[in-house]
């Protein structure tokens, strides 16, 4: 899709439901996954003779292993309360992306095979064999879902149209039919260790121009280890923070931070990636190879802690799935909760008093926070339930004078995804990132009006490379994007009391 | 005679597909596994909180009050006015009856018109609404044509054509005990019967079971401590 096409749409006026039209995104559709891409994450590198059977075998092996979707494609009434939720449908009125409509492509498929009404009576109950046409369908729709779980927050039964969504990918991905975006990457995390590719001297090479850097804006020697054995803490974090703007400014805030608390830490060259995409393409295989990396490593450089730096889905694999793919962590120090988000260890910090923020240092900041709708719906930070939303904020209260939040069903548990997540963040599908980001560009619009704001921070790497790009189609420059640790670096006080 | 035969046939025979289809589905629900930590958070982090959170969907249909208040409002009227008209209903089933289903019975009456009003509207949004109407397919019609159809012939005798209750109790207490008690032939109450065990048997075979799978979703019913308890079940427990 040449990028010239693609223009925002326009904001809601009152935040009316949009209509329904049909077909609106039929042609979107990511780049196919070559051979090589497919076969380096264990799948089929084209499409397999017998699909329709693979898949539909494949479907039923999905279910029977997963309490969550035999219920979901069980329960669903219909009642169209997610109807309104997903933001894709919000900015592309295609009735494909209303998470019920999305769910039955698959709830279709599974009733014509493993229901009684839909082997007897498929018209009655819209039941469909699994056809060319509704395979591209799958592709088509099931790569315009981000997982990001809002419509599960509004279901009465709690379905959660990101279980449904990973599994279609699954199937396809069995047959293969899959993503070159993301099995392109994941490719590269089992073969090099992070997403990028970065092997080990350019990640070395890239740390220690970064420590330059450093010594020259701070005057401090702060350092930003890699592969140091003994260290206290292991530090995994997204690789846009080894390379991008605004990443990179984070990873120097993790630095700085560390660095006051006199905290010993390290990078690994071999687990260099927090990301970690299986989960995108619900390859369970996949997610527990990728993440396996992480305890070798962890138990290479014997390390006493685990922190994850910031990056939401990563954060909900690190958080809800570690323990259970790569645990127990009997390993690890047991004073510390395994893993440790970046944000509950700077917050501890600031309680303690082993760091200290002067706010003032960020003054020229009008700030509000974008709530990642993993770490939102799909996680947690400290000991209560919420404590997602209440830690980031108070680490920017803390650092900052000026804060203000969205509209509050935009945020928390409501927020709306930026447009990007869930393996989506490439650029052949940038209308559609730039259509699903509307609601949150209208939230933000909302107190960039009423209150000035000029910084948008958010604590995830497909949040904050989306917003980079996305902004500036809806007029708002594209560094308003910050790290929250770019605003807790700029605001710590070095130097002194340790 | 023959009739109170075929409706006997038909009731045991919609009982057992009920009770046993409903009875599989939860077997199937319970043994299958959940591999992964997967509740909407933020979410209870005790097993109390975990019943509360359920007992708030269950009550007050908490997510889809959040959600949308016209389909809360006529879901919730149908579900509530229901249960009147189901505890109404138990003196049919127990003799003598206990006192607080005879106390319940003149609001088992205005349940029964809440109940066909949250009906006519849930129905009417898949006509206006354009989003619903596109994912209704003809079975979720037929499914509330099904329930008001059997709200109205109910109503109809309950209010306007009186019909000997006496005789149907009689009638059900015999199926109950094995001893076949003739039933009346008035047909609103023949309609009524058919349509009631027309809806046992769709039950477990369709979307009815979001009854039954409300209690088994991973995303309510879920602790949120994977940090602290380590879990695992299915594939994540193999090797």
């Amino acid at each position: 899709m040449a990028k010239e096409t693609v223009t925002a749409p326009k904001y809601r006026e009152f935040r009316e439901i949009p209509v329904i039209v049909e077909g609106a995104m039929a042609n979107s559709k990511p780049y196919a996954a070559k051979p090589a891409h497919q076969e380096s994450v264990g799948f089929p590198g084209e499409l397999v003779d017998n699909w329709q059977d693979v898949a539909v075998k494949k479907l039923g092996e999905l279910v029977s292993g997963s309490r969550a979707l035999q219920v979901f494609l069980d329960t669903c009434v219909k009642c169209g309360a997610c109807t309104d939720k997903c933001h894709y449908y919000i900015g592309t009125q295609d009735p494909n992306n209303m998470p019920v409509a999305r769910q039955d492509l698959l709830r279709k498929v599974y009733r014509r095979h493993y229901t009684f009404a839909g082997k007897y009576f498929p018209k009655l109950v819209g039941a469909l064999d699994f056809t060319e046409e509704v395979r591209d369908l799958w592709y088509s729709y099931f790569h315009q879902c981000s997982q990001c779980r809002r419509c599960s927050v509004f279901c009465p039964y709690g379905i959660d149209t990101a279980e449904i969504s990973m599994a279609g990918r699954e199937v396809l991905d069995s047959i293969g039919v899959g993503q070159k975006y993301c099995n392109e990457i994941l490719g590269k995390v089992h073969k090099i260790g992070n997403n990028l590719g970065l092997p080990e001297p350019a990640l070395v090479d890239t740390l220690e121009g970064l420590e330059e850097d450093l010594e020259d804006d701070t005057g401090h020697k702060i350092r930003v280890p890699v592969d140091e054995k003994g260290a206290e803490v292991l530090l995994i974090t997204p690789s846009a923070d080894f390379f991008a703007e605004p990443h990179i400014d984070g990873l120097m805030g993790y630095a700085k931070v560390f660095h006051q608390a006199g905290i010993s830490w390290t990078l690994s060259s071999y687990a260099s990636e927090a990301a970690n995409f299986s989960m995108f393409i619900g390859s369970h295989e996949n997610l527990k190879k990728a993440a396996m990396r992480i305890r070798e490593a962890a138990l290479e450089l014997g390390v006493k802690r685990i922190v994850v730096g910031e990056c939401g889905h990563a954060w909900r694999v690190a958080y809800s799935f570690w323990n259970t793919l790569i645990g127990p962590f009997d390993f690890l120090d047991k004073a510390y909760p395994s893993p440790s988000h970046i944000c509950e260890v700077t917050y501890g910090l600031l309680q303690k008093g082993a760091i200290k923020l002067d706010k003032e240092a960020n003054d020229h900041r009008i700030i509000t926070f974008h709530d990642s709708c993993n770490v939102s719906r799909a996680s947690r930070m400290g000991n209560m339930p919420g404590g997602q939303f209440v830690i980031p904020r108070a680490l920017l209260k803390a650092a900052a004078n000026n804060f203000y939040d969205m509209a509050p069903e935009t945020i928390h548990e409501n927020t709306f995804c930026c447009g990007g997540g869930g393996g989506l963040l490439t650029d052949e599908l940038m209308d559609l990132r730039v259509k699903g980001a509307l609601p949150r560009m209208e939230a933000l619009a909302e107190v960039v009006e009423k209150y000035d704001v000029n910084t948008l921070v958010a604590i995830c790497a497909i949040c904050k490379t989306q917003f980079a790009k996305v902004l500036p189609y809806y007029k708002f420059p594209m560094d308003m994007i910050t790290s929250l640790h770019q605003v807790v670096g700029d605001a710590i006080v070095l130097g002194g009391n340790h | 005679m023959t009739l109170t035969v075929l409706y006997a046939i038909l009731f045991y025979a919609a009982a057992i597909l009920f009770i046993g289809g409903i009875a599989r589905k939860i077997y199937i629900y319970a043994k299958t596994p959940a591999p992964l930590k997967i509740p909407t958070t933020p979410a209870p982090l005790t097993k109390p909180g975990v019943a509360w959170r359920i007992i708030k969907e269950i009550t007050v249909f908490q997510s889809l009050f959040k959600s949308n208040k016209w389909i809360w409002i006529f879901g919730w009227l149908f579900h509530f006015g229901l249960l009147l008209v189901l505890l109404r209903h138990l003196r049919y089933f127990i003799e003598p009856t206990w006192f607080w289903i005879d106390l319940i019975q003149p609001f088992g009456k205005y349940g029964s018109i809440a109940m066909v009003v949250g009906l006519f509207g849930l129905w009417a949004r898949r006509f206006l609404v354009d989003r619903v109407r596109y994912i209704s397919s003809p079975s979720d019609h037929l499914m509330l044509l099904l329930l008001i159809s059997i709200g109205l012939t109910g109503m109809l005798m309950t209010f306007f054509i009186p019909i000997n209750i006496v005789a149907v109790k009689g009638f059900i207490m015999g199926l109950m005990t094995f001893d076949l008690q003739p039933l009346p032939g008035n047909a609103v109450l023949l309609i009524h019967l058919a349509l009631v065990i027309a809806l046992l048997v769709v039950f477990p075979i369709s979307k009815l079971l979001h009854a039954p799978g409300l209690f088994f979703a991973p995303t309510r019913n879920q602790r949120d401590n994977p940090r602290e308890q380590r879990h695992v079940q299915g594939w994540s427990a193999e090797g």
